[in-house]
């Protein structure tokens, strides 16, 4: 069965967890552990915290879209911004990159989102922005029994 | 979000209650920063038992503190931290600036 959700919202910082939150809730019904929820809600707020500090610049009139789909037993979220576009997206991923070393930025956004879920493709919108794409397959509890 | 504090012999206790993220970022930062100038110490030890969410933007915060307790020979003590906070702490490798408290 597939099922989907769409929700648009300012970019501004005291939406993140409401963000994540309705993302990992949409997919409860495929039976997630707790740990593959925490995943999800890690990498969804990795991409809503870009698109408010480096996509929009923490300026106002910002808007995230994510888009959610989840099918059979993965989920896949597409998160995208019409900001100022990331210039090069492979130093962008590269672990520990900043455009902004004086802010104390880590620079693990996307390693962290990469890591935590299967698949991570990140691309330019058009005309500017950025969209990030994420899969997961959701194995659930019962996976673990099996697998022991 | 909510910090918490406690002064005992061997160090500067905080507590972190709640969720580090962007959003909160700004209040730990600045509770930390006012605790750890005002308390001598000789470590921080930062309780993480009750934070339920964190994500990059607290490795980012915890770096910075790093950065400035390092300068006064301050070692920061991470302490109980949830399996979803851990696995962020142990990606970022803060774990080779930083000891785990037992």
């Amino acid at each position: 069965m597939k099922n989907q959700m769409t929700m648009i919202f300012d970019a501004v910082s005291q939406n993140e967890a409401f963000a994540r939150n309705a993302v990992a809730a949409f997919c409860v019904p495929l039976d997630p552990t707790i740990d593959e929820l925490n995943d999800i809600k890690t990498a969804v707020s990795e991409a809503v915290t870009n698109c408010i500090v480096h996509a929009y610049e923490n300026t106002p009139n910002g808007a995230v879209c994510i888009k959610t789909t989840i099918q059979n037993n993965s989920v896949h979220i597409v998160v995208s911004d019409e900001g100022v576009g990331i210039e090069d997206i492979d130093a962008a991923r590269q672990p520990f990159f900043t455009t902004k070393p004086g802010e104390e930025r880590s620079g693990m956004g996307f390693t962290v989102m990469e890591s935590f879920m299967d698949e991570l493709a990140v691309e330019h919108n058009h005309p500017t922005g950025t969209i990030v794409s994420m899969t997961k397959t959701i194995r659930g509890a019962d996976w673990k029994g099996k697998k022991r | 979000m909510r910090v918490e504090h406690t002064v005992k012999k061997d160090g500067l206790y905080v507590k972190l209650l709640g969720e580090l993220d962007e959003h909160s970022s700004a209040i730990v930062r600045t509770r930390l920063d006012e605790l750890t100038d005002r308390v001598f110490s000789e470590r921080l030890v930062l309780d993480m038992s009750e934070l339920t969410f964190m994500d990059s933007t607290g490795v980012g915060v915890l770096l910075g503190r790093y950065k400035k307790l390092k300068s006064r020979g301050v070692p920061i003590y991470i302490k109980s931290p949830r399996p979803n906070v851990e696995r962020v702490l142990v990606l970022s490798g803060i774990y080779n600036i930083m000891y785990k408290a037992v």
